[in-house]
């Protein structure tokens, strides 16, 4: 077995030492009815190298591959083209096999990137402060509403209705377990938001108000308005932004008032992978520090006065504070964190701002074409690279009569608001720089044939 | 003024019919260097046993229970800028909270000064 | 207040003088280097967009309400050639397991197989969108199948929720799915038992999900008390969260029992997985009466641990859990394809889920790694995986109880890890100067300071991918440092001397938080702010 390198010989000069007869015997402290009798019953043995390699290529193989076909779909996960670089580096042995960084004087390499990965995150974000990393965005968004709940010891939170269907659906599971009253709506395929029930619906017990940003349908809601009205009743914004490129063109959610900004970071330097690893964002004001979950990475020095950096603040996590943790998170998402980082680099500010302004012109491009289509309406009349149209037909079966045709043309309503007949014909739609001009042709040729 | 101890290492100075509670130096040795403090507001009512500060050092949190019933009168702010005070003079400039005293029979059952460091060696 | 319970007592380093300072703060081949703000700037980029020229005069900003970013965000960039060389340099920063022995316990940092690695880049896997429709990844799904499968079988459980997204996360999915249940035969309970010895993440899970947390006291040898734990069982406990082997390395021989005590009670058994490395392919957690157990992949399955995440942790269910699981879930269909089955179809089918853990279904990265090692090892080599590790670390329990207090050693053989506690080193000496000296001889300290039953404790869990000739320099490394411990050797209090960096002040860190740049005001700049870049 190539992965073992004890040999025969060495196992049974360590059994001596050990002073066992055999292996088994260390194991005898398992029950009987559970005692070791050889490998498990009905399972394949070893494979090579190479026999292993067929078997996963068989499978990957059978899935139509993004790169491959014109591709349209987002909804919370965006194709974007990762330079080369950020997969090379964070393949180095030194990122990839380490641990968590609780050794700091041999662990400064994820610890410096961490820092840099934190304040590049409250930079975009628009905050004081961001942590190490967390999941995903959608548990980046449960968590800040618990962590408004400990701010503001409330427990009512408004969540628009432009929130991804997902991320209400793991805060509702949430919320059952840990008391919070969620306030839940329906979006609805029109170019306004909810923005005015969100100001209207906000009282003296509601901890947040909980806005996605650019929302489900690619909406773009100012948030100023509804910042303010949040603190005049004392409670707090929650932004989610789960397309960070956008941010180097519209404004950050912090700069408009957010005191809380979570997101999911997958866009920069994390690939799709079918829905994870991805990399939870989560930002705040540097005064509610204490209160946010997670790991952090500060700056201190050594006993030689060098700058250094350590894992700090740990005494709101789990394996310090116990029961009365922040949260329960432990592992995070470190190597996505670097991913994010390097991409993040490589970009510079300048580069994520052309990156954000090709985005936006294709989408646009993209937008007045298919709507051009007799039948087929804009329902935005803002975005930034993804939008939604309303087409004369249920949008679901459109879509699989779109893959027949070789097409991945974005999300229909129907599969994520199964039970909402008036968002069937809804179809979302996520243009990037990836995006050909082939594509595009494409694309509008199905879906011109498909709603004939 | 009078001295008491709990067996949980916090101290009560009694002066009057005002209590003042700080953690004891055996304590703030067995933690360490502490670097955060949380101190209760003023006006806050408390229980005996409630959870009334937090004090943390690197690598460990404490709660800091409330001896005796009462009704805060002042959290220490100077803690909060300089967390090390409870290093330095804890059972002097150190100190958490002051509070009133609903019943000053709950004092009762608290060990004296003598007692307590006598206690403390044993541990 | 209670005292400081696990000993562990940082303060701020003794100041100490560098030897052999250079001009640069570098030493030859450890590099010094700067934070990206400090040597980037927002005009500096290391992509090219072709078409920028082009579309940039097309871009409308019709569409955007009125919020184009005006300020500057203060993204500093560079070209790649610095971007690898900044990377690269913080890499050698770091220790790793392709750099040596990294003993921590509970971790199970053993080796990453690079096969692994490219498996799950095969854009058919990597390049696949989470909400494309579900006949264009029937492969993704497939794959997401089989390691159910494999994963079910392996545990001898009834079912799997896969998408937890690390261990804690599964553990919460795991006592949900418990609530959920308990919920539904309307016999909501209130408490859950953890034993003293039990992970962080334990009781801070239950908490969440609203239960009283009580500890389980541990027996003299280590293990679960369980008179004291029959003893508390009644109407309100919801359930009894254990680890097993457990936090001291040692497998708990009552926990049939256990499992029929808590049962007979009507409450659940949750095992946390996270030693799951030690029995994997031996012994069946369903067979001792688990009901739900998460499974690390990042730990028993090798996917990286990458400096802390992405992890992975599915949830094995008993009978009466699965019913409970969140959704998505996988199956494959009657005429032979496979589908997650989600919201738009688990109205009908899945009536009793409990709501979803994360958006879309868990780490797909990870699965793909941890099916390839799976199929690598098959069920011989799981086994052996098993078999290896605890001898492993029977070896250095019994090549080191000599000169390390090992607390539970007399009560028998350990599973996969190996525990010591500071009890005989010289006073002022504890485990925090045995660890920093291992940097120094070139290994990853062990776990530190953690269960807390034990005094000073040293955990350490080699597992089964190290040779009997690593084992034999690591355990004279850490003999010697034993030694010097005993004896009070003041120059262990200064170690490490060799890493990138000494000893690092965590009370500094802590008290006054620095936890993002910020860009020196242009007059401190020019006082020599950036004279503390890389140097002293």
């Amino acid at each position: 077995m190539r992965y073992l390198p004890l040999s025969d010989q060495d196992r049974s000069d360590m059994l001596a030492k050990v002073g066992a007869s055999s292996i088994d015997e260390l194991f005898r402290d398992v029950p009987a009815e559970a005692r070791p009798t050889g490998p498990i019953h009905g399972l394949p043995m070893h494979a090579s190298e190479l026999a292993v390699e067929r078997q996963l290529s068989a499978l990957a193989g059978k899935n139509m591959v993004a790169g491959q076909v014109p591709f349209f779909l987002g909804c919370g996960a965006y194709r974007h083209h990762v330079p080369a670089s950020v997969d090379h580096l964070i393949q180095r042995g030194e990122f990839l096999t380490a641990y968590t960084p609780y050794q700091p004087e041999i662990a400064q390499g994820t610890l410096q990137v961490l820092f840099e990965f934190q304040t590049q995150v409250a930079r975009l974000l628009g905050c004081d402060v961001a942590n190490a990393s967390m999941y995903d965005g959608s548990t980046a968004c449960w968590e800040a509403i618990g962590m408004a709940r400990r701010i503001t010891r409330r427990k009512r939170a408004i969540v628009s209705s432009g929130l991804h269907p997902h991320y209400v659906s793991v805060c509702r599971t949430m919320a059952k377990f840990t008391g919070d009253q969620l306030d839940l709506a329906t979006p609805e395929l029109t170019a306004a938001t909810d923005a005015d029930r969100l100001i209207a619906s906000i009282d003296s017990d509601t901890s947040c108000v909980v806005v996605q940003y650019p929302d489900i349908l690619g909406r773009i809601t100012d948030l100023a308005p509804i910042a303010e009205a949040a603190h005049a009743k004392g409670a707090l914004l929650v932004a989610v932004v789960t397309e960070p490129v956008a941010l180097g063109l519209i404004k950050s959610p912090g700069e408009m008032g957010a005191d809380i900004v979570v997101g999911e970071g997958q866009s920069i330097g994390v690939g799709l992978q079918f829905g994870g690893p991805y990399v939870g964002l989560f930002a705040c004001r540097e005064k509610h520090v204490r209160q946010m979950p997670g790991r952090l990475a500060g700056e201190t020095v050594d006993a030689e006065g060098k700058r250094g950096f350590v894992l700090t603040l740990s005494t709101r996590e789990q394996h310090i504070r116990r029961e009365k943790a922040t949260s329960n998170i432990c592992t995070n998402s470190g190597l996505c964190a670097l991913a994010f980082s390097i991409h993040m680099t490589l970009l510079g500010e300048k580069g994520l701002r052309q990156l954000a302004e090709i985005n936006h012109a294709r989408a646009v491009e993209v937008a007045q074409k298919l709507s051009a289509i007799p039948g087929v309406e804009l329902a935005n009349d803002s975005f930034f690279n993804e939008f939604t149209l309303k087409l004369p037909v249920e949008a679901r079966p459109a879509v699989h009569a779109m893959v027949k045709k070789g097409v991945l043309g974005g999300i229909s309503l129907g599969r994520l608001y199964p039970d909402e007949a008036a968002l069937a014909n809804g179809l979302v739609i996520a243009v990037t720089e990836t995006v050909s001009d082939e594509d595009i042709e494409a694309f509008e040729a199905a879906l011109r044939e498909i709603v004939r | 003024m009078s001295l008491y101890f709990t067996g949980e290492h916090e101290w009560i100075k009694v002066e009057g019919d005002v209590a003042t509670i700080g953690i004891s130096d055996h304590a703030q040795q067995a933690l360490g260097d502490i670097v955060f403090a949380e101190v209760p507001e003023q006006g806050r009512s408390v229980n005996k046993g409630d959870e009334a500060a937090v004090v943390e050092s690197v690598k460990a949190a404490s709660d800091v229970y409330a001896p005796v019933a009462g009704e805060v009168i002042e959290g220490n702010s100077a803690l909060a800028d300089d967390p090390a005070l409870i290093n330095r003079d804890p059972e002097g400039e150190g100190w958490f909270f002051k509070m009133t005293l609903a019943d000053a029979s709950e004092l009762d059952g608290l060990m004296d000064e003598a007692a307590y460091r006598e206690w403390v060696k044993t541990l | 207040m209670t005292a400081n319970p696990s000993g562990w007592k940082p303060s701020a380093p003794t100041p100490a003088t560098a030897e052999g300072a250079t001009l640069t703060g570098n030493r030859a081949l450890m590099l010094e280097e700067a934070l990206i703000f400090e040597i980037g700037d927002n005009d500096s980029t290391g992509v090219d967009f072709d078409d920028f020229q082009a579309l940039a005069p097309k871009t409308s900003r019709d569409f955007t309400n009125g919020l184009i970013r005006e300020k500057a965000i203060n993204l500093p960039g560079l070209s790649e050639p610095e971007t690898v060389r900044h990377y690269t340099r913080l890499s050698r920063q770091n220790y790793a397991i392709d750099l040596g022995l990294f003993p921590l316990g509970s971790c199970t940092m053993k080796h990453n197989p690079r096969l692994n690695e490219k498996m799950a880049r095969l854009p058919g896997f990597a390049d696949i969108h989470p909400l494309a429709p579900q006949e264009t990844v029937q492969g993704a799904i497939e794959l997401i199948d089989h390691l159910s499968k494999w994963l079910i079988a392996l545990t001898g459980m009834h079912a799997v929720a896969m998408s937890p997204k690390a261990g804690a996360h599964g553990e919460l999915c795991g006592i949900l799915a418990i609530r959920a249940a308990l919920e539904a035969r309307g016999d909501p309970r209130s408490v859950v038992l953890v034993p003293e010895s039990a992970h962080g993440t334990n009781p801070a899970t239950a908490a969440f999900a609203g239960y009283k947390v009580e500890d389980i006291p541990a027996t003299a040898a280590g293990r679960v008390d369980l008179d004291a734990l029959t003893a508390r069982l009644g109407p309100d406990v919801a359930a009894v969260m254990i680890t097993n082997p457990n936090t001291c390395g040692m497998f708990e021989p009552e926990m049939k029992a256990i499992s029929d005590a808590v049962h007979a009670a009507g409450g659940f058994v949750y095992c946390d997985g996270a030693n799951f490395n030690a029995i994997v392919g031996k012994v069946r957690p369903g067979d001792l009466g688990i009901d739900a157990m998460h499974i690390n992949l990042h730990k028993t399955f090798s996917t990286p641990h990458g400096g802390g995440g992405p992890g992975s942790g599915p949830v094995v269910l008993s009978e009466a859990l699965a019913p409970f699981a969140p959704l998505p879930y996988s199956e494959r269909t009657a005429d032979g394809t496979f589908r997650l089955v989600e919201e738009e179809v688990a109205s009908d089918e899945h009536k009793d889920a409990f709501g979803r853990m994360v958006a879309f279904h868990g780490q797909m990265g990870m699965f793909t790694r941890a099916l390839t090692y799976i199929l690598s090892h098959g069920a011989d080599g799981l086994a052996r995986v098993a078999e290896d590790s605890v001898l492993n670390a029977n070896y250095i329990l019994r090549s080191l109880e000599d000169v390390l207090d090992a607390p539970f050693a007399k009560s028998g053989p350990c599973m996969h890890e190996a525990i010591f506690s500071d009890r005989g080193f010289a006073e002022g000496f504890s485990t925090i100067d045995v660890a920093k000296a291992l940097i120094d001889e070139g290994f990853h300290p062990m776990t530190m300071y953690f269960p807390l039953v034990v005094h000073g404790a040293m955990l350490i869990e080699p597992t089964e991918t190290e040779s009997k000739a690593g084992l034999d320099q690591f355990i004279a490394a850490l003999r010697s440092i034993a030694e010097r411990a005993r004896a009070g050797d003041e120059a262990l209090k200064s170690a490490p001397i060799h890493a990138p960096r000494r000893r690092l002040d965590e009370t500094l860190a802590a008290r006054k938080p620095i936890l993002a740049y910020k860009n020196p005001v242009p007059e401190a700049a020019d006082r020599g702010q950036g004279a503390r870049i890389g140097g002293g």
